[in-house]
């Protein structure tokens, strides 16, 4: 077929397309994601049974603020990393923010704590079990990541599979931090974040296998 | 370059809107751009650029929906023409290829070639390839130009089903070309 009549054929009748499909995308995605992990959340763990208390507690907001913070961020560069062309910009580096608050409160709370009761603040009751638990609620965000992600157009597939990954692991955090007891920064900044980074390298080892177009 | 730049990206929004004789347009410009573009650092394979034009304006085509019309046209158009150039070189196992130079920064609009020389890969032989749910909506919508409320009549396919077709069975012309 000569490159003329391939014109024509892609031309002929071709539909509309509406702008802001990135986003309406997205959009869905993470709505879908985020309905999975709680129905997971709630199915396989439970909603923790002292919720309404635990809220008055500043902390639980931090607990559940952490992920959504690195969520936003992770949306924005998965949004750019979609698009042929678009730099990822300042979005890596704000990751850095989160992550960066929740170290500075592990510090306090770690010098604060006399020297038998710092372990203890990292391990708390559940530190075996919690990465493995975020990493799981996060699948049904990790497959509605890559469907967008695969529809539309990355030209980095290791960057653009990473934070379909860490987009999907801070969905399962964030429905996580609905069960988990845990309070302590020490314990967040360790195994929470171990527990977005395992879905974040997992989709960084998929990228190049799944995201070509 | 700019005034190009505009030109073109104000014929890919009609485009986009609907308007298929400015899409038209717009697609033979950006192939003589691509053509001038690829020739430029194929000069190994010249028989195979106007196979990598081609496969690029389907890209282009298929993953239109990701163009933002605050984003400058040419970093778009520079980006999917790149990716599937190192795809194609992938390809080819060219590790010599791989020495050619990618890394300049885009002047894709800066030169433009109209000469289209002959295809080796020939796209018609591998959308008879294609299953009849997606072959059947691109044969009569895009090649013989029926509507796409004809083309349901005619197949006995809803019109949904009509549009996903040639929507995925464009996608698996390009996913035919990736191998």
């Amino acid at each position: 077929m000569e490159t003329e009549k391939l014109i024509a054929m892609l031309a002929s009748n071709a539909e509309p397309v509406a702008p802001g499909a990135v986003r309406r995308r997205y959009g869905a995605a993470v709505v879908g994601g985020g309905f999975g992990a709680l129905l997971l959340m709630v199915v396989f763990y439970g909603v923790r049974p002292d919720l309404r208390q635990a809220a008055g507690d500043p902390m639980f907001w931090v607990k559940l603020g952490f992920p959504l913070a690195l969520f936003a961020a992770a949306l924005v560069a998965a949004t750019r990393l979609a698009r042929p062309g678009v730099r990822l910009g300042w979005t890596a580096e704000a990751l850095l923010v989160p992550v960066g608050v929740i170290w500075l409160l592990a510090a306090a709370a770690l010098m604060a704590a006399p020297s038998g009761e710092r372990l203890p603040l990292v391990l708390g009751s559940s530190w075996a079990s919690c990465p493995f638990n975020i990493a799981f609620l996060s699948v049904p965000a990790f497959a509605a990541a890559f469907w967008t992600m695969k529809g539309l157009a990355p030209t980095r597939p290791v960057l653009a599979g990473a934070f379909s990954g860490l987009l999907a692991g801070t969905v399962g955090a964030a429905a996580y931090s609905l069960h988990c007891p845990e309070m302590a920064p020490p314990f967040l900044g360790t195994w929470y974040v171990l527990g977005m980074a395992l879905p974040a390298a997992a989709g960084a080892a998929a990228g190049p296998l799944l995201l070509r177009w | 370059m700019s005034a190009r730049e505009q030109h073109l990206k104000e014929l890919l929004l009609r485009g986009l809107s609907g308007e298929a004789a400015a899409y038209a347009a717009f697609l033979k410009d950006l192939s003589a751009f691509l053509r001038a573009f690829l020739r430029g650092r194929l000069a190994r394979v010249p028989d195979e650029v106007e196979d990598l034009v081609q496969e690029t304006l389907l890209a282009v085509h298929n993953q239109r929906h990701t163009y933002d019309a605050a984003q400058p046209l040419t970093a778009w158009v520079h980006a999917i023409a790149r990716y599937k150039m190192i795809d194609f070189l992938r390809r080819r196992a060219g590790r010599e290829a791989m020495n050619d130079p990618l890394e300049d920064d885009s002047d894709l609009l800066g030169a433009s070639d109209e000469e289209a020389r002959e295809a080796k890969r020939d796209m018609a032989t591998l959308l008879a390839r294609l299953p009849d749910r997606h072959r059947l909506p691109i044969q009569l919508v895009k090649i013989e130009g029926l509507s796409v409320a004809e083309a349901a009549k005619r197949t006995g396919m809803s019109e949904p089903a009509v549009k996903v077709g040639i929507h995925r069975g464009l996608k698996a012309l390009a996913a035919f070309i990736r191998g």
